[in-house]
């Protein structure tokens, strides 16, 4: 295989451009389509203080490596979310990236901090575990924005991210989610402006922009996400790229162009139907609040309540066999 | 050829040459959810792999929405 742009040698085929790379023209090619959807969703400008919510894994450090090389200031929050050893690998990950390259991390630990853990506070509330990681990253990432006067959050969410949480709200003819789900936040009531400037590249191409820019990040699956809704959407949208290949590029971002437009009266609804939280002061959506105590509390509160009031849960209590693991099991027994 | 999956981490040996987009086809894994790297390089799906190679084969896709 050769390179489309320079007939070299290439490291990587992309069907969906129905061409092939090498390193080089592979890295001019994501910055391009980082740049993009910067500009066609004025997602910041050059002036704009970015702070980048970093996990350790492939797609966080690749946005805030790529958003650096396009010479924006981004800065980088990593959670400490208290699940096993997943999370102290995957904060080891991130702040030998940011060290190796002279950037700014900073860390909130929910256990430190917070009184908790995301494996507790599945077990405290009932909720699935990536529910409770979800709300509390969402609340801290917010507080931490607006805490430290950054204009904007960044997220790492990728095309097949997107093209999943679609098609599962498709699914479910969830319209009100289908309304908001695009790339852009606008900031309101307290919040930060958050963006996705990955929407137009795929898991497969983040992970390869890491492995040639030489970034070193965990690549083992969240013991609490394994076999989650979440993952049956994108292996039954890569069983579909794999046969027409540009499928999901089409699906979310003919989306965007032709169906969200129509959709925005709705995502204008409820917009401003927020009161602020009794304890943390956070907007809180009218459908969130809950009274205690006759005080308006948002929901991130009432999980910190319950979860810091739990005696501490462990990894293997809540957490699932992935598909992958079942099969390893069944290798090696079979052998 | 010794080859590395993850996801669990675990290792297997496989007889003879093969391209990749063979061995993967092989070994019942989605192109669209893995990178191949050879001896740490990333490789394409027309890439022959040979006995002595260390391969990786890395899947991209994760979880959380």
């Amino acid at each position: 295989m050769k390179c489309r742009t320079c007939r070299e040698p290439a490291v990587i085929e992309l069907p969906r451009h129905n061409a092939n790379f090498c390193a080089e023209h592979f890295l001019q090619l994501c910055r391009r389509q980082v740049a993009k959807a910067v500009h066609d969703h004025s997602m910041f400008s050059e002036d704009d203080r970015i702070l980048v919510a970093v996990s350790g894994g492939k797609d966080s450090l690749a946005v805030w490596d790529l958003l650096v090389e396009l010479g924006y200031k981004a800065d980088g929050l990593y959670i400490a979310l208290g699940i096993g050893d997943y999370s102290e690998e995957s904060r080891g990950y991130a702040e030998r990236f940011a060290a190796e390259r002279g950037l700014v991390l900073k860390v909130v630990s929910l256990r430190e901090d917070y009184g908790y853990d995301v494996p507790t506070a599945s077990k405290a509330t009932g909720r699935v575990p990536c529910s409770a990681c979800g709300m509390s990253k969402r609340h801290i990432f917010d507080k931490a924005a607006v805490d430290g006067g950054y204009d904007v959050v960044v997220t790492g969410h990728n095309l097949d991210d997107e093209a999943a949480v679609l098609f599962g709200n498709a699914l479910r003819w969830d319209v009100e989610y289908l309304a908001r789900q695009l790339p852009v936040l606008p900031a309101r009531h307290g919040f930060p402006r958050k963006v996705k400037p990955l929407i137009r590249l795929t898991e497969r191409e983040m992970a390869a922009w890491c492995v040639i820019r030489g970034i070193d990040y965990i690549i083992e699956e969240c013991p609490m996400a394994a076999g989650n809704r979440h993952l049956g959407y994108k292996e039954a949208l890569n069983a579909l790229e794999e046969k027409s290949p540009g499928t999901k590029a089409s699906y979310y971002l003919g989306f965007l162009d032709r169906m969200a437009p129509l959709l925005a009266d709705i995502a204008a609804v409820g917009a401003d139907s927020v009161r602020p939280c009794a304890r943390c002061g956070a907007a809180t959506g009218v459908s969130d609040d809950h009274a205690v105590d006759g005080e308006i509390v948002c929901a991130f509160c009432r999980l910190v309540e319950r979860s810091s009031a739990h005696a501490p849960v462990s990894v293997d209590l809540i957490r699932k066999k992935s598909r992958a693991e079942r099969r390893a099991t069944v290798e090696v027994e079979s052998r | 050829m010794r080859v590395i999956l993850r996801n669990p981490r675990r290792e297997i040996e496989i007889d003879g040459r093969r391209r990749v987009h063979a061995l993967l086809s092989e070994l019942d894994l989605a192109r669209e959810a893995h990178l191949v790297i050879r001896n740490g390089v990333l490789v394409p799906g027309d890439a022959e792999l040979d006995r002595d190679d260390v391969i990786e084969i890395r899947p991209v896709i994760s979880g959380g929405a």
